[in-house]
This record gives structure tokens, sequence and C-alpha cells, in this order.
């Protein structure tokens, strides 16, 4: 039996976009144990709900994170109008369903290039940066900001957009669509992509469950949750199934993003086809007072924002749960077994977001 | 090597070189072509110092405490290395004194990043009433 020894993993590692810690215990090549540790960038930004009116935090909660920002300020928007019983026009519902799709499409595009780029094919990494544009530049026409939109707020949402320019984006969408069609077949259908993918870093269906994972990293390994399917926003009259592969591997949580890809262009073009007229938000009066459990599906799983107001402007508690949290334990159950040439895979194929994870 | 490559892989290959050769850069050869900018943008936050009716809503619904409006002194502060641009003074802003420019702010040089403005506004004066509480002519 040969001797074990402790290989440390980030906090700065070239895969790693931001910081997060893995102490490898290996055997030869082999990781036989993981031990993460996190908490490098933690931002207290839970607290400041205490200390911003319930109206200016989703400025707040917005900035969490640098990718799904528009699905945190919804989430924690959702939540307020829960705790106040408001009844915001479906318009704003559809707006907000147009704006997480997009989210979604240009989280999924980053990842997909970060992926590539970890498995050493930087043509691909840059091919799926470039198509990420053409949806940053939509995100910009119509929200003015590229990755923090700031369009949502309690009540429904700042800024309408006209009938034309949705016609627009719906026409624009096609040629996306065909170059994402060019982008996907090299990922689904490569051979040394394959070759690094398939049968790594498997999860079975019952550590999936058990482990608590979440989005495509669930999904990926048959555990069909969606939170979309709980019908918030405009999501209960739109259609469309959740993607589940059953492999468990990196590869089938790289095959549940891409069809994700394609189903959030589905989703888009059903928002557009049935987007209502009307107002795009009511008048808040009155303060938050009771607790709410806000739940929506980001683009790396399920986002929970829980609040809880006592009557007065501020907010006094917001915990935020989010994805890349609960799918750490299943990233340790993934490493061990591994070869240490495929930690960088694995560790991305969960889509690690540290910035979202530790707030 | 995990098996030859095809001729249909040869095909592709061919078919994206030619694209890529044919076609112009993805990226914007800036400054020679000016950055991407929209209408709705969010550059930096711009006052007009002669309508500021010093009311301090700018201040107090700004996230990042970066505004600070001094009465006293009658000055505008802006801290641009806090802003975070998200837009929320100017939607609060009574007299729409601030705006929002789609160009970034330029290098900050001082060590705070604040940059503070002299508010020149003067509030009108009122006309004088009579004595049967009438306004007087003017």
């Amino acid at each position: 039996m040969s001797k074990k020894i402790v290989v440390p993993f980030g906090p700065q590692h070239p895969v790693l976009p931001e910081p997060i810690h893995l102490d490898l215990v290996l055997e030869d090549e082999t990781v036989i144990d993981v031990v993460p540790s996190i908490g490098y960038i933690h931002r207290g930004l839970e607290t400041l709900v205490a200390k911003r009116e319930f109206t200016e935090y989703v400025y707040v909660a917005e900035r969490t994170c640098g990718i799904c920002s528009f699905i945190h300020g919804m989430t924690y928007c959702q939540g307020v109008e829960q705790i106040m019983d408001l009844e915001i026009p479906a318009r704003a519902h559809y707006l907000r369903t147009i704006w997480s799709e997009y989210s979604r499409l240009h989280s999924h595009l980053l990842w997909l290039g970060l992926f590539a780029d970890a498995m050493g094919f930087e043509n691909l990494f840059m091919n799926s940066w470039r198509l990420r544009e053409f949806v940053l530049d939509v995100l910009e026409e119509t929200t003015g900001g590229r990755v923090i939109q700031g369009s949502c707020k309690v009540g429904g949402v700042r800024r309408d957009i006209s009938d034309e320019k949705l016609a627009a984006m719906a026409g624009d969408l096609k040629s996306f669509e065909t170059e994402l069609s060019d982008l996907s077949e090299v990922f689904l259908h490569d051979d040394s992509l394959k070759s690094r993918l398939v049968g790594v870093g498997t999860l079975s269906r019952t550590d999936a469950y058990d482990l608590g994972a979440a989005g495509p990293v669930a999904r990926g390994s048959g555990v069909a949750i969606d939170l979309r399917k709980t019908g918030y926003a405009a999501y209960r009259e739109l259609r469309f199934e959740p993607a589940t592969e059953s492999a468990g591997d990196c590869y089938a949580r790289c095959a549940v993003r891409i069809r994700e890809l394609f189903s959030s262009i589905d989703l888009i073009r059903q928002a557009v086809e049935t987007m209502p007229e009307g107002e795009i938000e009511v008048k808040v009066k009155g303060m938050p007072d009771g607790e709410y459990f806000s739940r929506s599906e980001q683009p790396r799983g399920e986002l929970v924002h829980y609040l809880k107001g006592n009557g007065t402007k501020h907010l006094v508690r917001s915990r935020i749960r989010t994805p890349t949290l609960t799918n750490v334990p299943s990233l340790v159950k993934m490493l061990q077994g591994c070869e240490l040439a495929d930690v960088p895979v694995i560790v991305l194929s969960i889509d690690p977001c540290i910035g979202c994870m530790e707030r | 090597m995990h098996g030859a490559v095809s001729t249909m892989g040869y095909f592709e290959m061919a078919k994206t070189a030619i694209k890529t050769v044919m076609s112009r850069p993805a990226t914007l050869m800036y400054p020679a072509r000016p950055g991407k900018m929209t209408t709705l943008s969010r550059g930096h936050v711009v006052i007009d110092v002669s309508r500021c009716i010093s009311c301090g809503m700018c201040m107090k619904k700004c996230p990042a405490e970066a505004l600070c409006v001094d009465k006293e002194a009658k000055t505008w502060t802006i801290d641009r290395l806090r802003c975070v641009v998200c837009n929320s003074c100017i939607e609060v802003c009574p007299v729409h004194c601030l705006t929002m420019e789609g160009h970034y702010s330029s290098a900050v040089l001082a060590h705070s990043g604040l940059e503070t403005f002299t508010i020149t506004y003067v509030k009108p004066e009122r006309p004088k009433k009579n004595e049967s509480g009438e306004p007087a002519e003017a």
C-alpha cells in the first residue's frame, strides 16, 4: 500500500475563477478523500438587510452574484411581495421570466467556456464566450446592464420592453440557435471532449438525492427537480420539461446544461408570443411584516431567500442559500476515487459560484 | 489518438476555417471603433448643480452610501469608488437634476475617489403677500 499524501487545490488555481480550497488526500494519483474549506470571500451581504430599506435592498441582493444577479433580485422581490400580499401585473411576471431565461443562457454559455478552458480547449472557450456576447448585448439593450441588470423591483419591474423589441429579440434567437447548435455539436460529439468527460466524476442518483444536489448536478444524475415547475413568475403558463440525464458523470452534466440552453430559447419564444399587455408594476404601500421562503431556479440550481420583516422599513433577517453550497457535498463524493488530473474538470462540472455561496 | 479524423471532420474544419478567414474579427478594434453603448447603458452619475434643491433623497436611497449632500456647505459629494451605478438616485430625485451618462467615468485621480460639486441652485423668492393674504402682483 502506498503512502498517502495531501495536495492542496486552490484557493488560487488556474481553473478556479473564484477561491475555494480543497485538500486532496492522494494515494498515488488517485484521490481517496477531499476536505473542502470555504469562506475566503464572505462579504456579509445578509446583514446589510437590516441597514438598507427593503426597497433598496434589491440592489444588494442582485449583487450577491455576478452571473445570476437578476434571479437573485427577482427571488428577493418575490419574497417581499409574498410577505406584503402584493399581486404584481402579468406583464411584469413575463418580463421577469424573459430576463431570467436570458440570464440562464449567459450563465450556461459562460460555464461552457470555462469548462472548455479547464480541459485546455481554448478555441471552444472563445467561441462560447463570443456567443455569450449576443446574450449580454440583449440584456444591456433591454435593462441597461450587461451582468447587473437592476431591472427588478419590489412590486414589478423597472423597465418595459416594447413589442417591436420583443419581436426583434425573438427573431434574433434564430441565428443564435443555429450557432448554438454548432457549438453543442462539439461539446456533445467531439472525441477528445468525450474522453475527458464520459465516466468521470460519476454521482449516482441515490447519492445525488441523499446529498441534496441541486440543479444540473441533480438532473445530470436523473433527479428531475426543477424549481421552475413550481410555477413562479410566468412559468406556470409556459410549457417545458426539466432536462435530465441518467449517467451522472461530467458528460451528463454538460449535456443537461446544453439541453437547458435550447429549452431557455424555447421559453423566451413562448413568453414573447404570449406576452400580455398592461402595467409593469404596482404601487407598494405599507411595510413587510411576516416571513417567507422564496425559492427559484438559478442556472446552478435551487436558490432560497428567507426573509423576515417586522413591520418597519428594514427587514430583520435575510438568509440566502445558494445551489453551490448544496452541491459541495456532492462534489466531495464525485472526487473520491477520481484521478488527480480529472480534479479540475470535476470541480468545474458543478459550476461553482463561490461569490454566491459565501455572500 | 482517438480514431482517425473522418472526411466529414475535414469538411467541417475547412468550413470553419474559411468562415473565420472571410469574416470580420469578433472583437471590436477599440478605440478605433468605439465600444457598444445603448440608450439605457449605465456609465456614471452626473449632477446639474444649478437645479439640485439639496433635499438629500439621493443620499437616503443610495444602497452603497456613496452620496453625501451637505445642506449647510451646499455641496453634493459622490464617492466614485463606492458608487455601484444602480440608478437608484436618479429614480428618486424629485427635480430630475441627476442623470445617467452612458460612458464610464474617467479614472479616479483622488485617493479617496471623492468628487465634490458646489450646488449653485438659488431658491426663487416667493412673491410677498400683502396684508389681506393675497399674493402681491409681480
